[in-house]
């Protein structure tokens, strides 16, 4: 298991409906996501425990660009991840901070 | 040592337990009086038929002997595996065997369980680790899976889970771990009446009918987490 | 009829979350040690796996048609719904808070094929605690209903759980059993049980086998709000009865007597017309309420 963190400029979040939003399960080819109020509105900090070793850059680059999008800003994330592959990170990462924002069911 | 030695050690004052067909059953006289006997032997695979005699000897023992001590001697290889067991719903023998055992215990009959050779998965689940205290004899080979199976299961490697298991009682195979974890009592290096009349003397002394084996568990350092999950459960809001 | 058919979720693909939400009145659940407040396994860690926050099984309170009802969920796309240190204590913690709370009843959604075994002992010492639990819910008067559903059905330690509650509702797609078939046929070969014939599977572990035999309480679709209303009916029927010798001799008779009638076959088929039933081959094709039906007619 590796273990990554990030931090990443994002616009900040709109009010959270509700303190924390999970998405997702920890099944093969899948991830969890949790999303939770951050200390600072500029930012996204994400902490990732993933199965997959050795995949650093290719998080970067899916997390950054869903920072770049996304109003994540005032975040904290923290995943869990069972080799999911980045067009699933990234639906998955819309789902949770959709539901952050407006809570509902998934 | 072969299971009627073990009976003569543990029984010298007496005793008219049968062994037939890897079933053990009867009575024996202890320094407690007379106990019912009833076990397994052979590394004996459960199926129904093991199940259900056992369990229709714990409700004889509940009818007619209010109060009786009912000593479990394992020896179990596990479940039978097998297709006609299953189609019959071999769980559910196992669960009603379980439950009698509860009930006996409810009704106030002391139970203590030793495991004279192999305690396995759902053999293990159904008798041996329903009584108030378990206890093993220094040889006896208690566990869920031996590792080398495990691996090929969890595809992890062997030698990891060796290595893993020298400094973590969760996983490999046993007494001692299951004794750290809170699930058996102690383990002896031999069966002999003295050992069993004081278990069955401080068993008789003590409350029973809660399931302390969490709390076991945690004072022992083999599971540290258990016991305050289940009271961060019991306590969470909201409040009843 | 189209409409609801529509709408209809199925529970076999559903995350255990998604089915505590469907099945309880909306709004009404409240999960004890959510998410934000839990951490993964260190077991898991310790062997190279990330594990999950709720550590597989989602545990909490809401209502049932009204009625205030405690619920654990198992994830089986979690590790196979198994249990370990963490898992277990949950479930253990709900029965026990039960027993204080005295809620209508405690839900067990059931998906899991036993014992975990990166925490072999753990998760065996775990699976007998809750067997105690189950039944001290019991004795304090609490129903405990379990639903078996999804896709690892109800297997190992969870199958004897699941058969020590007040009763069980299933699913077509559910199954319940005590060995899994790949074990089965991995230890005594192909011929006692080919673990890839599906039918065969489902004829001998299956929801509409565990029906026929009563094993099982209710078959219902699979469908999040045919298992809410199938867990309303049966507790609206339901009394729980005080631990008693004489029932546990009924069931004990019951039981050898079965065993005597049925212990040559090898096949549901063969149970099944044993029952009575005329075209046992039809069995997997009935819908459910045609198999219901069918079931009420039997001779005793």
């Amino acid at each position: 298991m590796e273990t990554l963190e990030f931090i990443f400029d994002s616009d900040p979040a709109l009010h959270p409906a509700q303190p924390a939003a999970l998405c997702g399960v920890v099944g093969s080819g899948n991830l969890e996501i949790l999303v939770q109020p951050g200390e600072d509105a500029g930012l996204c900090t994400v902490r990732v425990k993933t199965s997959a070793r050795g995949f650093g850059t290719t998080w970067q680059a899916v997390l950054g660009a869903f920072a770049a999008t996304h109003a994540a800003g005032g975040t904290r994330i923290d995943i869990n991840d069972m080799g999911a592959t980045p067009a699933v990170v990234t639906l998955r990462l819309g789902q949770a901070l959709s539901e952050y924002h407006q809570g509902g069911a998934r | 040592m072969n299971i009627d030695s073990i009976l003569d050690a543990l029984f010298p004052r007496g005793h008219a337990v049968t062994v037939a067909d890897q079933v053990i059953a009867g009575e024996a006289t202890t320094a407690a009086g007379t106990v019912t006997v009833l076990g397994t032997t052979d590394a004996a695979a459960i199926d129904h038929r093991i199940a259900l005699t056992l369990a229709r000897r714990v409700i004889d023992t509940a009818e007619l002997h209010p109060g009786r001590p009912i000593v479990f001697l394992v020896d179990t290889s596990g479940q039978a595996l097998s297709r006609q067991q299953e189609l019959l719903g071999l769980n559910g023998s196992l669960a009603h065997l379980a439950q009698c055992v509860d009930a006996a215990r409810r009704r106030g009959h002391p139970i203590l369980s030793l495991v004279t050779a192999n305690a396995v998965s759902g053999g293990f689940l159904s008798f041996g680790l329903m009584a108030d205290r378990v206890y093993a004899l220094a040889d006896a080979q208690v566990r869920v899976m031996d590792l080398k199976a495990m691996a090929r299961v969890t595809k992890i490697d062997h030698e990891r889970l060796v290595a893993l298991a020298a400094s973590s009682p969760i996983f490999a195979p046993g007494a001692d771990n299951y004794q750290r974890m809170g699930a058996i009592e102690a383990i002896w290096d031999r069966p002999d009446a003295a050992r069993l009349d004081s278990a069955l003397a401080e068993l008789a002394a003590a409350p029973r009918g809660e399931d302390r084996r969490m709390a076991l568990g945690w004072e022992r350092g083999g599971r540290s987490l258990a016991a305050a999950t289940a009271a961060a459960v019991m306590a969470a809001p909201p409040a009843a | 009829m189209n409409a609801l058919l529509s709408r209809r979720r199925s529970y076999f693909e559903a995350t255990a979350r998604a089915r505590v939400a469907g099945l309880l009145d909306p709004g009404s659940f409240a999960e004890f040690l959510p998410p934000a407040e839990s951490a993964p396994s260190p077991h898991l860690a310790n062997l190279d796996l990330p594990g999950a926050f709720d550590d597989g099984v989602v545990v909490g309170g809401g209502r049932l048609a009204g009625a205030p009802v405690l619920v654990a969920a198992q994830e089986g796309q979690f590790m196979g719904g198994a249990v370990g240190e963490i898992h277990g204590a949950k479930i253990v913690g709900l029965l026990r808070r039960a027993v204080r709370e005295k809620p209508a009843a405690v839900l067990l959604l059931v998906d899991s094929g036993g014992v975990r075994l990166h925490e072999a002992n753990a998760g065996l010492i775990a699976i007998s605690e809750i067997m105690r639990a189950v039944l001290d819910a019991r004795a304090a008067g609490v129903p405990v209903l379990a639903l078996v559903g999804g896709s690892c059905g109800a297997f190992g330690g969870m199958g004897i759980v699941t058969r020590l509650c007040s009763g069980v509702v299933m699913s077509e797609e559910g199954r319940l059993s005590l060995s899994g078939p790949e074990v089965i046929e991995t230890v005594a070969g192909v011929e006692e049980f080919d673990s890839r014939d599906r039918a065969l599977v489902w004829r001998v572990t299956g929801g509409k086998h565990r029906y026929l035999t009563g094993d099982c309480a209710d078959l219902v679709e699979d469908d999040i709000a045919a298992f809410r209303q199938g867990a309303t009916d049966f507790l609206a029927k339901w009394r729980e009865p005080a631990p008693d010798l004489t029932r546990l001799r009924a069931d004990q008779v019951r039981l050898e007597t079965r065993l005597t009638r049925f212990a040559r076959h090898r096949d549901g088929l063969d149970v099944w017309a044993e029952l009575g039933i005329p075209r046992p081959e039809e069995v997997p094709l009935l819908d459910r309420d045609t198999l219901v039906a069918l079931k009420e007619g039997l001779p005793a």
